[in-house]
């Protein structure tokens, strides 16, 4: 289809794609390099607490209430939230997929079916219902991230069922049928391989809106206690915000950049896979 | 269902506006509404029950958490509360007592659900209404302001500032509002409804309360404010290319009354779909708006309920809250089917 390397390329050479991909590799590189700049985790009470930034060489981000090290969690911040968003996507995407291939494929009583269903869970109020699935479940990260999928999947599901739709009447699926390929094959086989493009930068913007979701889930306290996420550490830092803002600023920053580069990213995509739309 | 479409393209133009409801394909429509609001309700309450079934526990488990109690005590208030009976039974008689708006009663406030959700639902409700009218205004006049500057620094600052917005979590919003209004100008109220113990009166105490929801209201905006500015930016620069807006710009009419009477007019329908989906999220967003500014609504009203482990107040919530969305996206459908005659009815 096209050649991952070749891809990249394009995306760097769009403005708005290298502004949203150099964002994000510093996101993935923070979050892949966290335990051989800070070894002894986030939790560790490393230093005075409410050291400002800039006040102690050593800690370049100051420190929080209980003297941990922000940069630490910042960095061990972003394996979680990151690793969070993608996952929660993933699952969403496998589940949109499925249910929005079958509906577009088959129509009939089953898309009838499956596209109220779908029209139903997006009426319902998606992040209340999040908080309701981790409240009650109890908050760890395999919840949260069933809980941001469960919310999340409609979106995928209609834009999945529009494209077969779209690409069910084609000649390549009528020959397939004709030379008698089972369903899944041509659902799996052929037709999905050929929508990829738009499921791809939607994903990009799931990927965003998941991690938000996580980042207000944690902030609320509703985090999986056992891992620091940037949404914990703004949750911490807001008991201090009169005297100590930078607490919430700092990983606020982190916040909002990585979700600005992915939606960049995604509408550099757009321009990159659907080179017609932009004639628009 | 290609008859449905036709027969609602050329409505009868003698019948009066209000009858529409009452001939031809209408009642169908509106029955198929009806029933989809029906499955919405059905489904947030099939999706709490499964939920509490999932979680580790039943309600008597947490009762005797708190308490001392026997094996046969135990046993007596599981026969009591129904949970010795089969699911589907369970279900059924949960199904019910929901249908009769019975959510049972709230340990942590000693009170009937019902009463607490209903003395805080006014509070979300004007939180999300004022956030609606607001970020659809600004929304739209900004996405009309940058269509008729496609292309120039105009346009460019406010795709700017909308994408700022989008990526620019609510409560990250909030938090900044805090922080520069109360934390650093001293200008706003930090939090609450109103000013505690002034006991202001009349057009004072409506002042009051406006003060206090300024931040609130508009930090539950931004978000919105940015997709109804996309929107309107790009449905006004479709429908500026259409022959009608040439017409009338041919007629010699003045160029702010073909963009604000005749383009912007058709331009809104998109907008006015978006708002019912706002609602649903608004209603999720007012959990977190209302923590952080301490506001006795409904989401405050939730986010307790979790971390006191109060089961029914939590799902209440959930299902007033579905089911105050559905009315509203049913009302809308309804305007616009009454406002627009074109609207697709299959």
């Amino acid at each position: 289809m096209f050649g991952r390397r070749f891809l990249l390329w394009r995306l760097a050479s769009h403005p708005s794609g290298l502004v949203g991909l150099t964002l994000i590799v510093l996101a993935v590189a923070m979050a892949v390099f966290a335990d051989w700049f800070y070894s002894s985790g986030p939790w560790t009470l490393a230093g005075p607490p409410r050291l400002w930034p800039g006040q102690d060489p050593a800690f370049p981000l100051g420190t929080d209430s209980l003297g941990r090290d922000l940069a630490a969690g910042l960095f061990h911040g972003a394996r979680v939230s990151l690793a969070v968003g993608i996952a929660a996507a993933a699952v969403s995407v496998v589940i949109g997929t499925v249910v929005g291939g079958l509906s577009g494929y088959y129509g009939g009583w089953l898309d009838d079916v499956l596209m109220r269903l779908t029209d139903a869970m997006q009426t319902i109020p998606s992040f209340l219902s999040a908080i309701a699935i981790v409240g009650i479940l109890g908050p760890s990260l395999s919840t949260i991230i069933f809980a941001i999928a469960i919310v999340s999947w409609p979106m995928i599901a209609r834009l999945v069922r529009a494209e077969f739709l779209r690409l069910r009447t084609y000649d390549f699926v009528q020959s397939c049928k004709i030379i008698g390929m089972s369903d899944m094959r041509i659902i799996f086989g052929q037709i999905l391989p050929n929508c990829m493009a738009p499921i791809i930068v939607a994903s990009s913007v799931l990927v965003a809106t998941a991690i938000i979701v996580e980042a207000s889930l944690s902030f609320l306290g509703l985090g999986d206690p056992n891992v620091m996420s940037w949404g914990t550490i703004l949750g911490n830092g807001r008991a201090a915000l009169r005297t100590a803002w930078y607490m919430t600023a700092i990983p606020a920053v982190a916040l909002v950049s990585t979700v600005l580069a992915l939606n960049l990213v995604g509408d550099a995509l757009n321009d990159v896979l659907n080179p017609r739309l932009k004639e628009r | 269902m290609s008859d449905l479409k036709t027969a609602a393209a050329t409505p009868d133009r003698n019948a009066a506006p209000g009858l529409r409801f009452l001939l031809g394909p209408l009642p169908r429509y509106v029955l198929r509404r009806l029933s989809q609001a029906f499955l919405v309700m059905l489904l947030v309450v099939v999706g709490s029950f499964v939920l509490v079934k999932m979680a580790p526990g039943d309600m008597v488990d947490v009762l005797a958490g708190n308490a001392d109690m026997t094996a046969e005590q135990m046993a007596a208030l599981r026969a009591r509360y129904g949970l010795d009976q089969p699911t589907w039974v369970q279900l059924l008689r949960y199904m019910y007592s929901l249908a009769t708006l019975d959510f049972g009663y709230s340990p942590l406030n000693a009170a009937p659900v019902l009463d607490i959700i209903l003395a805080r639902w006014p509070v979300t409700a004007l939180l999300v209404v004022s956030s609606v009218l607001i970020s659809m205004t600004v929304g739209t006049i900004m996405g009309v302001v940058a269509a008729r500057n496609a292309g120039n620094p105009v346009d460019l600052s406010i795709s700017l500032l909308m994408l700022f917005f989008y990526a620019t979590p609510t409560f990250i919003v909030a938090i900044g509002f805090i922080l520069i209004f109360s934390v650093f100008l001293g200008m706003m109220p930090i939090a609450g409804f109103s000013t505690v113990g002034a006991d202001y009166t009349g057009l004072r105490y409506v002042w009051d309360v406006i003060t206090h929801l300024t931040m609130p209201v508009l930090a539950l905006c931004t978000f919105f404010t940015a997709i109804y500015g996309r929107i309107g930016r790009a449905a006004m620069l479709e429908v500026l290319t259409l022959d009608y807006v040439r017409t009338a710009r041919a007629k010699g009419l003045s160029e702010r009354r073909v963009i604000y009477v005749h383009a912007l007019r058709n331009a809104m329908l998109p907008l006015v779909t978006m708002a019912g989906l706002q609602v649903s999220s608004l209603v999720g967003g007012a959990v977190l708006i209302e923590t952080i500014f301490g506001l006795p609504g409904m989401g405050r009203t939730a986010f307790d309920a979790v971390f006191e482990r109060d089961t029914n107040l939590l799902l209440g919530v959930v299902f007033v809250s579905s089911l105050s969305v559905v009315v509203v996206n049913f009302v809308i459908d309804m305007l616009y089917m009454a406002l627009d005659p074109r609207v697709e009815l299959a």
